[in-house]
């Protein structure tokens, strides 16, 4: 069970207090897909990087099994059982894609190993691993190779954070599927109606709020609201 | 050869021992340890000052040539000279490099001035690896200094390393690029504590299609010191491309000054330096997969200087 108790992250904007999550709280069951979803800015980057330790909140408590995990850091949360895809893969100079794998799954991969994990992002693992994680490589694979980690941490909390942006439609299928099969806690950051079909439980940010959070049948109905209002607002 | 010969060497040349085959010129306190050569490759001493010149008749292929110097004794300042003539058509591997190990309280230097005549249509790597150990507070000093001309259609690569240990070194390379000739350099220099490394590199892209790619990556730690200087002029429709990558720690400094020089319209330069800490984002990401801070500056740096 993961908690999240009154959570607040401020930030000095020139000299502004700028509120960017505001009391935010509620708890996650292991072994569930929960969705976190709102519109550009709402907060939910911030919100996934205070999970995993990344960002420090102003204030409020997170709590793993019970136990009090806020003072602890990145390297402590991943020793945990946490993992985590940025929504932008951090890129690298002389570090290969092997290297990262071996890295995530904390043991050197043979190149089979090493295959079948790729190939459940799809990609065509000869063509990849020895390839350096780089600018070189297109945004859709370097989403794909942050993926790849995940997969190869085999972690109990694994926090996505958009991981369908820059894919391809063709590779959706398999990306939905990937998570229906994960084991443990995933919480994955999206917007997209085919992620939240197969979710839990739905987080519903707003300017920093939880809007709504419950099951796909109660929070929908408040998506398609909030998409409704940015429409008029752009009329 | 006594254990420390021998772990310089290694760390130098690769060379576990004097080969018992392949060709090799061994120095070791300003004088000839092991030499080897063969109906293709000729090394010969010169007699008006301390060096050697070594001969690759045309259509040499697949050979490598290791030229390692080893200073395992404090107060010599060894200066050596090293002409290198490569016949049109040789595709060669070079291996220089110098070690220095000084317990002593006595400075010790190597400066190896080499010259590079490459023929046409060549292909060159030229690997020099440089590293000292020993007493902390004496100087170990090294002042590599390499003349290089590409010639027509040839390709010459040289990767410069330093790791380690090397308190002051000033390196100084100077290169003439031909007609469709290619000159590739990469530069990884290590250092810390007090150190201090000066790299001046000077390439003029002579004719049309020459072109020269200059990759610096640059670690400085602590209070140490690093300085980074290229000019590349291009005279013809060449190409040119230097970049200049530095990671600082502590007090450490970078100085990065690239120079461009374009006398032909058609030339197409272009330089990139950045300096900066160890990105916090790449610290992180690897700390996500479980590694510790410290482990991950590891990983970072070793990436880096690959
Ligand atoms: N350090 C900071 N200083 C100022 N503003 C910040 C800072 N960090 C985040 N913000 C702001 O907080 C808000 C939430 O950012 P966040 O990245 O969490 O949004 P998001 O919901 O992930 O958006 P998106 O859907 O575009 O990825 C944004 O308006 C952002 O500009
Ligand atoms: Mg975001």
């Amino acid at each position: 069970m993961l908690e999240i108790k009154d959570v607040c992250y401020e930030v000095n904007d020139n000299g502004e207090k700028k509120v960017i999550l505001d009391h935010i709280s509620f708890s996650l069951e292991d072994d569930i897909l929960a969705v976190i979803t709102g519109q550009n800015g709402s907060g939910k980057s911030t919100l996934a990087k205070i999970i995993m330790g990344i960002i420090k909140p102003t204030s409020g408590k997170i709590l793993y099994n019970g136990k009090d995990i806020s003072k602890y850091d990145i390297t402590k949360r991943a020793k945990l059982g946490f993992a985590f895809a940025f929504q932008q893969p951090v890129v690298f100079k002389g570090i290969t894609v092997k290297q990262l794998l071996d890295l995530a799954s904390g043991k050197e991969n043979s190149v089979t190993e090493a295959c079948h994990i790729l190939s459940k992002v799809g990609l065509c693992a000869r063509d990849y691993i020895e390839r350096e994680v780089n600018n070189k490589l297109s945004g859709g694979e370097l989403k794909r190779i942050e993926l790849a980690m995940i997969i190869a941490r085999d972690a109990k909390v694994n926090i996505c954070d958009e991981p369908e942006a820059g894919i391809d439609l063709w590779s959706f299928d398999a990306l939905v599927n990937l998570f229906k099969e994960k084991k443990g806690l995933d919480i994955i950051i999206s917007h997209q109606n085919r992620i939240i079909d197969i979710a839990d439980k739905i987080i519903l940010l707003k300017a920093g709020k939880i809007e709504k959070i419950g099951a796909k049948e109660e929070v929908m109905p408040h998506i398609v609201n909030q998409r409704c209002e940015r429409l008029k607002e752009g009329e | 050869m006594n254990e420390n010969t021998k772990f310089i060497l290694e760390q130098v040349s690769g060379l576990h021992d004097i080969p018992q085959a392949g060709i090799y010129n061994i120095r070791e306190n300003g004088k000839l340890l092991a030499r080897n050569i063969d109906e293709e490759v000729n090394i010969i001493s010169k007699k008006d000052k301390d060096g050697i010149d070594i001969v690759v008749k045309p259509n040499t292929k697949n050979k490598s040539i290791h030229i390692p110097v080893i200073v395992s004794m404090g107060g010599l300042n060894d200066l050596v000279y090293n002409d290198f003539y490569i016949g049109d058509n040789a595709d060669i591997l070079i291996v220089a490099g110098c070690g220095i190990h000084n317990t002593t309280d006595k400075q010790s230097s190597h400066n190896g001035i080499h010259s590079f005549h490459i023929g046409k249509n060549c292909k060159v790597k030229y690997v020099e690896k440089h590293f000292a150990f020993g007493n902390a507070k004496t100087s170990k000093i090294l002042n590599p200094t390499t003349e290089i001309v590409v010639g027509e259609g040839s390709v010459f690569e040289m990767e410069t390393l330093q790791l380690g240990g090397v308190s002051f070194a000033d390196r100084k390379t100077y290169a003439k690029v031909k007609k469709d000739a290619k000159l590739l350099i990469r530069e990884n220099i290590l250092t810390s504590s007090k150190e201090e490394a000066i790299t001046h590199f000077e390439v003029e892209l002579e004719k049309e299609g020459s072109r020269v790619e200059v990759v610096s990556r640059a670690v400085a730690k602590d209070k140490s010191k690093q300085e980074f200087n290229s000019i590349v002029i291009g005279k013809a429709e060449c190409f040119g491309h230097v970049e200049c990558d530095g990671i600082l720690a502590d007090n450490a400094e970078i100085i990065s000054t690239p120079k461009i020089i374009a006398k032909s319209p058609e030339a197409n330069l272009v330089h990139e330096a950045a300096i900066g800490k160890i990105s916090e984002e790449q610290q992180n990401k690897l700390m996500s997969l479980g590694l510790t801070k410290e482990e991950a500056e590891k990983v970072i740096i070793q990436g880096f200087l690959k």
